[in-house]
């Protein structure tokens, strides 16, 4: 991993460093299995090697493919770097042995969420326990940074879509068909599997490793191949622009709402025993809900994301006499 | 000796982050910045999850029978940490296109050229 | 019987492992664009498919096997497909193979279509 970082740091190429940047993520992934990290190794593969990518891409796409020569010299920050690296290894020599079963880490809330997870909660896997229901109120944060994100991407990039008519749409279908026919026919009969793989993910989160998050970048991912090999605009028919908004802020609410109505009902926020009779299936029953709303506004901010830059670039292309 | 095999996990992640530090500061190119970054956030996310293995433990989805699991706290924050770098990243694309279109280059040293430029025929112009 | 499962599945999985090294051996050494994504697409596909078979092999419950065969089948179907566009990008952008075949579809093809968009 080194390696690669050090030849994304001298490669000018952008294109060569954004697909090294590709493989850095899929190489920490396997890292992250070999140190029993299941639901985190799912999670950057998805998203660090599928989706990270493929935004690097769109961006070289229209940026430009080389990089400048540095016009200053980097000995400042060479000496800079090799200072601070210096006082981090010193800082190192306190910390526990790589490995070690009494680590502070493991000491103070920790064995209550591996020993007791099963009993308070009933959910084997324990990472979607802590992520769900003990730490629940930081996952409605990232739901909501992620919200953010999409807003913030719309604000920059959305350009007003003019819906093209069905002739136009037919004209792009043909002439992309001649060109793409294997692929088309081959990647259209995996379409259906992959998102039945992100429901199953999505679901079977409980159980083993998955949850929200991946599902809803597999979700993604499916819509992103239609939308490569069909055209943008036969994609936005599918799923158009109204409908997948609606979407990501419906899974902001659904989270908070199962917070708001776990306070109706007497506990406290996002306190989910008291959802049903049985504590235990009230648990299971936020998790379900909750799960649901991340899944959602994961998959149609992604869609969100990488329609926009899509569109910008089509946009750029269809006034590239006029502005830049 | 047993000092270097227990603390070279920490050191590898250390050598990680500062090669992504010196992309950041070092390059002009706004896209390798952020992929300096990127690389940055992932050594943080090593050094997190070395932290969080047990020695002969196993993946902390319940079974019968085992009893030592590796720590999920340290999982669960870099599960959202890496959902948040996305987001961010996204960001930080996103903006990189639109300055592109506006200044015309990617470079950082050339975008602050233009801007001085800018600044003195401002200067000029109120005369 | 166990002892003849495990030693056909490290069978398998060795196979497998010595198909991606060829391939990677052959990625470095091949002179062309075209001969060297050969080597990628068609020893990365085999290969995946023995280190499966060997898998499957190693623990023979019901719902493994099964679950192998589907990654099996997705993998069969993807692999070749992804090679595929690889080649065909490079033939509509004219990168020039080494040995000038002067294939037909070559040159019809990038002389109707350009530069593959992505939408």
């Amino acid at each position: 991993m080194v390696g690669i970082a050090l030849a994304v740091n001298q490669i000018k190429d952008m294109f060569a460093v954004v697909m090294l940047a590709g493989i850095y993520g899929l190489v920490s992934a396997s890292f992250f299995v070999a140190m029993d990290a299941v639901d985190v190794a799912f999670t950057e593969a998805s998203v660090g090697a599928g989706i990270s990518t493929l935004l690097m891409l769109t961006t070289v796409a229209m940026t430009g493919r080389t990089e400048h020569e540095a016009s200053h010299k980097p000995l400042l920050a060479l000496i800079l770097v090799a200072i601070t690296g210096g006082l981090l290894i010193y800082g190192t020599f306190d910390m526990p042995y790589f490995g070690s079963a009494d680590a502070a880490v493991h000491n103070h809330v920790a064995p209550r969420y591996i020993y007791d997870s099963m009993k308070e909660i009933g959910v084997p896997n324990m990472v979607t326990s802590v992520l769900a229901s003990y730490r629940g109120f930081d996952t409605f944060g990232e739901v909501t940074v992620i919200f953010t994100a999409g807003i913030g991407v719309l604000a920059l990039l959305s350009v007003a879509q003019r819906p093209k008519d069905d002739a136009a749409i037919e004209a792009i279908n043909d002439s992309m068909h001649e060109k793409h026919l294997i692929l088309r026919v081959a990647i259209k009969t995996m379409i259906p599997f992959i998102l039945l793989y992100a429901f199953y993910v999505q679901f079977h989160g409980d159980y083993g490793p998955g949850g929200g998050f991946q599902a809803g970048v597999i979700f993604a991912a499916a819509i992103i191949m239609y939308a490569m090999l069909f055209g943008l605009s036969a994609a936005r028919r599918v799923i158009t622009q109204p409908f997948v908004q609606l979407l990501s802020a419906l899974g902001v609410l659904l989270y908070g709402s199962v917070g708001v109505v776990s306070m109706i009902n007497g506990g406290s926020f996002l306190d989910y025993s008291v959802l049903a009779a049985d504590p235990i299936a009230g648990q299971h029953l936020g998790i379900l809900i909750i799960e649901l709303g991340v899944g959602l506004t994961v998959a149609s901010v992604m869609i969100i994301i990488f329609f926009s830059f899509s569109a910008r670039r089509e946009y750029q292309q269809a006034n590239k006499g006029a502005s830049l | 000796m047993t000092m270097i095999l227990g603390l070279y996990n920490y050191w590898v992640v250390i050598v990680l982050m500062m090669i992504g530090f010196y992309t950041i500061i070092a390059h002009g190119h706004l896209i390798k910045k952020i992929i300096g970054l990127n690389i940055f956030q992932t050594s943080v996310f090593i050094f997190y999850i070395s932290v969080g293995k047990v020695e002969g433990a196993t993946a902390p989805i319940w079974q019968e029978g085992i009893i030592l699991y590796s720590n999920p706290l340290p999982h669960v924050l870099i599960l959202t940490a890496i959902v948040v770098g996305i987001a961010t990243t996204a960001l930080g694309l996103a903006l990189i296109i639109r300055i592109k279109e506006a200044y015309g280059v990617i470079d950082e040293d050339e975008i602050q050229a233009m801007d001085n430029q800018a600044m003195v025929n401002q200067d000029k112009e109120h005369q | 019987m166990e002892g003849v499962l495990s030693l056909l599945s490290a069978f398998f999985l060795l196979i497998g492992s010595f198909l991606c090294l060829s391939g990677g051996v052959g990625i470095l050494r091949f002179p062309d664009f075209y001969t060297r994504m050969h080597a990628a697409g068609v020893t990365d596909t085999l290969a995946a498919t023995m280190i499966l078979i060997g898998l499957m092999l190693q623990n023979p419950e019901m719902l493994v096997i099964i679950k192998l065969i589907l990654i099996l089948l997705m993998t069969l179907f993807i692999s070749p497909a992804a090679s595929h566009a690889l080649g065909q990008a490079a033939a509509l952008n004219n990168l020039p193979p080494l040995v000038d075949l002067h294939i037909k579809d070559l040159e019809s093809a990038s002389a109707s279509g350009d530069k593959t968009s992505k939408s």
